[in-house]
């Protein structure tokens, strides 16, 4: 099977601090990918990595076999074109509405009339299911139709590739239920690759076709979801049941306790 | 050594923040001027401009009526109450109009600038306008600026202008200076590349000043609300430095060889 984005021995720190050890994974074409990790991995910067928004130290990350860090500028944004990544807080633009935040991206990168804009911002909001709230500025949405418009504008310009970080989070049960729905969906319909970047384990467990697992600059778990759940690793055991304790352990490294609180004794 | 190795390593922080701070400049100012750009700036004039009117014209309303009252406390003394026109009309135009608006633009605009990107920063609109293949620097940045160098001047000069009025108020209403006097001695005072041009191009330097440093805080502000807080609070404080240090330097230029 054809990968749209490829990601060979990647190594990236941030200051000295290693955010990813010499990691490989690919996204296949058409399919919705899954990366999962605890808070703090560097899911995001994974993301914006793929997105050449950070260079990696070493390492390759290919788009359509191409070398995103080794583009220039404009053959970068050229390339952004095709791909689009919804943020965490959806990351509206706040002065301006829901209905010029899906228009911009058709505006900014577009010659359409603006009929055929209006048309075009309609069908997006219609497949959110937002279409009656094109007037309202965002901070009037709740989070859940704000991750929505953002969608809706995420996938103004057809892209290829969707990043999706962290879309469950922060979301309560219906709404989840509504971007599972949606993520699923979207993929199907468009023929988009999505990658679903997440600590929410079972509810993209039940849309991913392909996950990995991250965990200590590494990956450490990957397959179908039905391999990950059968995983004999007890790493990816202790993330998939949300065990309290285990490999990861509970106690960040401390001294021994019972020290500590005599200490001033 | 210890104190060495830090003051090496703030000199690095600060070649480097300098650095960034010219990259911004160089991005948002080279790139090809965009058509799509003008509406944003105009509306970005709004907001910086046309809202800093009302605090200008009433700050420079009060500092021209001061002016006047304190130099006529003086001039009275020696009987040279006729020299209240030039006094209040050289002081506003070459020195209190620009130095005082871009202190005022630094508290009023600038700050909020700083926090307006800050916060687009923190919110990840700016990754967002990226990831669109849009960048940031011709699309937030190079309006904001334009914006405010552009309105700043005409600040300026407005509140000279309110300045000037108030000392009439004061001065020839209040006082009982000649009204005639007031105005015919400050036309025949005041000239038009040696005052007003000076005063405009001070004006200018500090608006750049002023208007860059407050958007580039906000654009390498850390994107928390305690980074926001402390990259506003800078804005105010290195603008209001760097005004006060400037127009030292541009006053000794202008006018220090006489
Ligand atoms: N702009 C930045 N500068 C420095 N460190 C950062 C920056 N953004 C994130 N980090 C650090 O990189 C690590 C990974 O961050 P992130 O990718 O946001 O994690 P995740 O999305 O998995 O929660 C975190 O420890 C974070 O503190
Ligand atoms: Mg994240």
């Amino acid at each position: 099977m054809e990968d749209l984005v490829s990601v060979d021995n990647l190594t990236f720190s941030r200051g000295d601090r290693l955010i990813y050890q010499d990691i490989s994974l690919r996204l296949r074409k058409g399919k919705t990918t899954a990366i999962m990790g605890p808070s703090g991995i560097g899911k995001t910067t994974l993301l914006k990595l793929i997105g050449g928004q950070l260079r990696p130290d070493s390492g390759d990350i290919r788009f359509k076999g191409e070398s995103i860090p080794g583009m220039g500028r404009k053959r970068l944004f050229e390339v952004r074109r095709q791909m689009s990544m919804l943020f965490q807080s959806g990351a509206l633009f706040t002065d301006i509405s829901v209905f010029d935040n899906v228009a911009y991206p058709l505006r900014e990168h577009t010659n359409l009339s603006e009929q055929l804009i209006r048309l075009l911002v309609l069908m997006k909001l219609q497949a959110v299911g937002l279409r009656g709230a094109a007037a309202m500025m965002p901070s009037e949405l709740s989070g859940g139709m704000a991750r929505r418009a953002a969608l809706a504008r995420a996938i103004a310009l057809d892209p290829e590739l969707i990043m999706y970080d962290e879309p469950f989070a922060g979301q309560d049960p219906i709404s989840m239920g509504v971007l599972v729905k949606l993520i699923k969906e979207l993929n199907d319909a468009l023929s988009l690759t999505s990658v679903v970047v997440t600590h929410d384990v079972t509810e993209v467990m039940s849309i991913a076709d392909y996950v990995y697992i991250l965990a200590d600059k590494q990956i450490i778990g990957e397959g179908t979801p039905e391999q990950i759940r059968s995983h004999q690793s007890p790493l990816v055991q202790q993330f998939l049941l949300g065990r309290a304790d285990g490999p990861v352990p509970f106690h960040y490294p401390a001294e021994n306790i019972a020290q500590q609180l005599l200490e001033n004794y | 050594m210890e104190w060495f190795a830090r003051l090496g390593r703030s000199t690095l922080q600060g070649l480097a923040g300098l650095g960034r701070a010219a990259y911004l400049l160089v991005g948002a100012l080279v790139a090809r001027p965009q058509l799509k750009n003008i509406p944003l700036t105009i509306r970005q004039m709004y907001v910086v401009g046309v809202q800093s009117l009302l605090i200008i014209i009433v700050s420079g309303a009060f500092i021209g009526m001061v002016l006047a009252l304190q130099a006529y406390t003086v001039l009275v003394d020696y009987g040279a109450e006729e020299s209240l026109g030039p006094m209040v009309a050289l002081s506003l135009l070459r020195e209190l109009g620009p130095v005082v608006t871009a202190l005022l633009f630094a508290g009023r605009a600038g700050s909020a600038l700083t926090a307006e990107i800050g916060l687009m920063k923190a919110t990840e609109q700016l990754s967002s306008l990226e990831m669109m293949a849009v960048d940031p620097l011709r699309r937030i940045i190079a309006p904001r600026l334009w914006a405010g160098v552009i309105s700043m001047p005409m600040l300026a000069i407005i509140f000279s202008a309110v300045g000037i009025l108030g000392g009439q108020v004061v001065g020839v209403d209040w006082l009982g200076v000649d009204s005639g006097s007031y105005w015919s001695v400050m036309q025949a005072a005041v000239e038009f590349d040696e005052d007003i041009m000076n005063g405009v191009i001070k004006s200018l330097v500090f608006a750049f000043v002023v208007t860059w440093i407050a958007v580039f805080r906000g654009y390498d502000s850390v994107p928390t609300s305690e980074g926001i807080s402390q990259a506003t609070t800078q804005t105010v404080v290195y603008s209001s430095l760097a005004v006060l240090g400037l127009d030292f330097v541009l006053t000794a230029l202008m006018f220090g060889t006489h």
